[in-house]
């Protein structure tokens, strides 16, 4: 069976087996992207399942060893397109490492808030798309768009752009936040409990919801360990990993949050750990808007390169740093020869990993299953595929 | 859980709730979040980054950018393309002859505007630019880039104030060198000829040391 | 009043008197059939029409935004528009599949659906044939839609719209069975099959008698709902129309106006299913001061927002989910009911009300424990440091 078959192409003659080879197509039926699974399948069960990947590949790697440093940035928002802050954030880091960089207080303030700002989007965006693989008509999909209309238009305030912000810079932040920002950002951070409560109330009890979605796709703890699963996969699964603990990046040691784990390690779980990271992100917005301190947003070092990037010529060196970004652990390796182009540059991307376990998972669940388990691991297909 | 099937009607409220607040509630309160666009549009926020458009003083002829070719340099998808203009004798002058940004490439990314030294190069608020064809209407040539100072202010107020001042506190600063170097260079010229009838400027005892 | 009440009837009466002026005697039957089915034939697409309309725009105010609008003014025309649409598309039949049954599904799906509008009271005198067999008419036709299913599934030559056809027709037989149990009670209470005479045994109280508001009607009119919604392949049990699994169900192969068709007939059986429950539960036409007909189309239509309502919140059963549900708890669920119908007439009211209730809270109990696996189960989340 080397052959694969769309799904309406099949001959009932011509099948001689009793193993069906079924292609979960590039064009999905629920919406992430261009992705293909060549699914076999015993009846209803899956016997095995290969995910095929690289159809929105952009030489985005090699793009950037022709260009400055500064001029990969933007490219760096087209990563995973949904969360453009947390991959500026990987970058800067790396390049920061690679040149010994400091950077001011406020502005390692603002990289924080802005990173928690896009966990948030992220994660209601990624619940309401699982509930559209569940079937539930887009009503959740449309709540949590809502919320995210609110913070994406602050992106739009500082940064000029709601999705691709190209917003951070080696160093610091390209501008500094004025104070109507700072209580925009309050208010939207004061509202989100209550969008919160209420979309739990529409879903996490839900006896539809729990019927479809425990006890499916399970993931164990060591099987996850064993391959290098991050983010809130890990975490679903009962492992204490977060990078923001861990490496303690950036300002991040100054506040306080915990990191939430579950019990099971199924689909419902790694819904249900999502929202929960929600309401630490709230309580870490919270913590850092109150102190956030007035001063510089530039480090004076780079101030000269602002102008004129093509001169930035970092020493010569590698660096690797990674973010956890809210779809696992983001890494940006930046290998430098002493010109003002990277020698090499290598994205660590988290859907790219977590989707090597897809298979594990989906084994010996029905077909129907398999959709839902693609959309709790939250994938971008940006990033798998560079 | 009293009964079976209470998160579902739970549920099912939140969404009643949702359905009655759209006949009477505005997007804060949950209630109806759609602008229909075109007859309504959401306001234009000042640091929104759409593509670029270059900058003249007082009319198009006064066009700021003097082809330096650095935004064309910094350009990550190089979608800039110049070409200094030259007189009628081959020397080279301070303008573009050619200006095209090809907005199928260009990404907004704003790297154009923060290269430029001579503050002639910015980010426009225009995204209305569909069009049916690509080849003709979106390769934006000069005569459709330049835009005027007051269009500007119009779109960016702060930015363009800020700019504003920043030039004419750099002219004044360029205005004031110039007039000490004059003053010096007069006042060296004046000095070996002492009480010169009909001079303006007053006789310098000793040469001066600082400017 | 009365006339308001009566105005179709007394229409209708008008314009046989009018004709009986200059057609011979034997053409007054025929001539009242003709408009009975005039009418229907009218009521029921236009009907199905606007409640395309209505469910885009409900469905679209619960997710906060505005459904159609651009067509017309609150998009009044927009189902004109999407009938123009579906005609003017190619019609695609696959190459080896089996052409006469292709076209003939449609047709069979849709013939059911228009079939039982006869025998709907729309009001006082207003049911266009009043059978003495009108619910047992009703369930029967609308079974019938199985077949149309399978045919569809089996003419499409394709092997997984079989599959999903096959998981349609289970379906629909599964909830056939405690959609009639659940129906039985009401015909212990009326003693009768006619739709006319239930309508008209909810008749006390200034017409507020309804059957829903005794224990047994308020279990069997759930139940009747559910099934009657899982008949109707709409969410949340819509597995069978929409992507099940990777396919498009048993119709994928039909475009155009053949698909057009099977639209039509989900829509028809849910206002009549609605229709049906409102006569059934809800006391049909009756209640105060308003004219029946108005009665009668306002509840139906409050079924209907009901259904809209799951659309739009609900996600969708897996297959064995659902069969587990109509057979492990609607099944025995409906049973006990029909017991307990008896229990109420056999022995007097006090202890009547309140033993019903006690069993029916009691069955109902035993049934989600012996199911224990639909429970959500708690569970508590740690939090690491």
């Amino acid at each position: 069976m080397n052959k694969t078959f769309e799904a309406k192409d099949v001959n009932l003659a011509g099948i001689n087996s009793s193993l069906l080879e079924v292609n979960i197509g590039p064009q999905h039926p629920s919406t992430h992207g261009v992705f293909r699974m060549n699914a076999v399948l015993d009846g209803e069960v899956i016997v095995s399942l290969k995910p095929v990947m690289g159809y929105l590949h952009r030489n985005h790697e090699q793009i950037a060893e022709n260009m400055s440093y500064a001029a990969s940035m933007p490219y760096t928002d087209r990563l995973d397109y949904f969360n453009s802050m947390s991959n500026n954030l990987g970058y800067a880091l790396s390049v920061e490492k690679l040149a010994g960089l400091e950077v001011p207080e406020r502005a390692e303030y603002i990289r924080v808030i802005m990173a928690e700002l896009t966990r948030l989007i992220n994660h209601i965006a990624v619940i309401g798309f699982l509930l559209n693989d569940l079937g539930a008509f887009f009503t959740p999909v449309l709540y949590a768009f809502r919320e995210r209309e609110k913070i994406l238009d602050i992106f739009e305030e500082i940064s000029g752009s709601r999705m691709m912000c190209n917003y951070l810079r080696f160093g610091g932040v390209k501008r500094d936040l004025s104070p109507a920002i700072l209580e925009r950002i309050r208010g939207v951070v004061t509202a989100f409990p209550r969008f919160l409560d209420e979309f739990e109330t529409l879903l996490t009890k839900n006896e539809i919801l729990c019927m479809r979605c425990q006890n499916v796709g399970v993931l164990s703890p060591e099987l996850a360990i064993n391959a290098s699963i991050t983010g809130p996969l890990l975490r679903a699964s009962g492992v204490n990993y977060d990078i923001r603990k861990v490496d303690g990046y950036s300002v991040y040691p100054r506040f306080q949050f915990k990191v939430p784990l579950g019990p099971k390690g199924d689909v419902y779980d790694r819904y249900y750990v999502r929202i929960l990271e929600m309401r630490e992100s709230l309580k870490i917005l919270d913590q850092a808007l109150n102190t956030i301190p007035a001063g510089e947003i530039m480090s004076k070092k780079m101030i000269p390169f602002l102008k004129s990037p093509r001169n930035f010529k970092p020493p010569v060196g590698e660096a690797y740093a990674r973010v956890e970004s809210p779809k696992g652990e983001l890494g940006f390796y930046v290998v430098s020869d002493g010109t003002p182009q990277p020698w090499r540059y290598h994205v660590r991307a988290p859907s790219f990993i977590n989707l090597t376990i897809l298979e594990d998972m989906c084994l010996g669940q029905k077909v129907a299953d398999a959709i839902i388990i693609l959309g709790s691991v939250d994938i971008v297909l940006g990033e798998v595929d560079r | 859980m009293m009964y079976f099937g209470e998160g579902v009607v739970k549920g099912m409220m939140v969404t009643l709730k949702a359905f009655v607040a759209s006949y009477f509630k505005g997007p804060e309160d949950g209630g109806l979040f759609t602008v229909e666009y075109p007859e309504q549009r959401l306001p234009e926020k000042e640091n929104f980054r759409n593509f670029p458009f270059l900058i003249y003083d007082n009319t198009p002829d006064n066009l700021r950018c003097v082809a330096c070719d650095i935004c064309a340099k910094e350009c990550p998808p190089k979608c800039i393309y110049i070409v200094r203009e030259f007189d009628k004798d081959n020397k080279p002058l301070k303008r573009p002859a050619v200006f095209n940004i090809d907005h199928t490439v260009c990404m907004n990314c704003g790297i154009c505007e923060e290269a430029c030294p001579f503050d002639a190069i910015y980010m426009d608020h225009n995204f209305e630019i569909a069009s049916a064809e690509r080849n003709e209407n979106l390769l934006f040539r000069k005569d459709k880039l330049l835009k005027s100072n007051e269009y500007f202010h119009k779109i960016r107020p702060t930015d363009a104030t800020a700019i504003d001042e920043r030039r004419a506190a750099a002219e004044a600063k360029k205005k004031a060198a110039e007039a000490a170097a004059a003053q010096k260079a007069a006042a060296a010229q004046a000095a070996p000829k002492p009480a010169a009838p009909g001079t303006t400027t007053p006789p310098a005892a000793e040469p001066p040391k600082t400017v | 009043m009365e006339a308001l009440d009566q105005i179709f009837v007394s229409l209708k009466q008008g314009i046989l008197n009018a004709a009986a002026g200059f057609l011979p005697a034997w053409t007054g039957p025929l001539l009242s059939v003709a408009i009975s089915i005039g009418a229907i034939a009218l009521l029921g697409p236009v009907t199905m029409m606007y409640l395309t309309l209505l469910e885009r725009k409900v469905v679209g105010r619960m997710q906060n935004r505005i459904g159609p609008n651009r067509v017309g003014k609150w998009g009044v025309l927009q189902p004109l528009a999407d009938g123009v649409k579906m005609l003017t598309k190619e019609d695609i039949v696959p190459a080896r599949a089996d052409r006469l049954l292709h076209l003939l599904a449609p047709l069979l799906i849709v013939m059911p659906a228009l079939l039982v509008f006869a025998v709907i009271p729309f009001g006082k005198h207003m049911t266009a044939v009043d059978l003495s067999v009108g619910v047992l008419y009703f369930l029967a036709i609308s079974s019938t839609t199985t077949i149309a299913i399978f045919t569809a599934a089996w003419a499409s030559r394709n092997k997984y719209s079989l599959l999903g056809g096959m998981r349609a027709a289970a379906q629909m037989i599964s909830y056939e069975i405690p959609m009639v149990l659940s129906a039985v009670p009401i015909l212990l209470a009326s003693q009768s099959l006619s739709t006319h005479a239930i309508v008209e045994a909810q008749g006390g109280f200034h017409g507020l008698q309804w059957f829903i508001f005794t224990p047994w009607g308020f279990v069997a009119f759930i139940i009747f709902f559910l099934c009657g919604v899982a008949e109707c392949n709409r969410s949340p049990f819509d597995l069978p129309e929409a992507e099940s699994e990777i396919i498009a169900g048993f119709h994928t192969e039909y475009s155009g106006m053949k698909f057009a068709l099977f639209y039509m007939a989900e829509f028809m059986n849910s206002f009549t299913l609605s229709g049906l429950a409102t006569t059934l539960f809800l006391g049909g036409w009756q209640g105060p001061f308003l004219p029946s007909w108005v009665w009668f189309f306002g509840k139906t239509y409050a079924l209907i927002f009901i259904m809209l309502w799951f659309r739009g919140t609900l996600p969708r059963f897996r297959v064995d989910q659902m069969m587990n549900l109509a057979w492990k708890l609607l099944l025995p669920l409906s049973l006990v009911n029909v017991i307990v119908t008896g229990f109420w007439f056999f022995v007097n009211p006090p202890l009547a009300i309140g033993g019903s209730i006690a069993i029916l809270w009691l069955s109902g109990w035993i049934l989600v424990r012996l199911n224990q696996s639909y429970l959500p189960e708690k569970r508590t989340y740690q939090f690491a440091d």
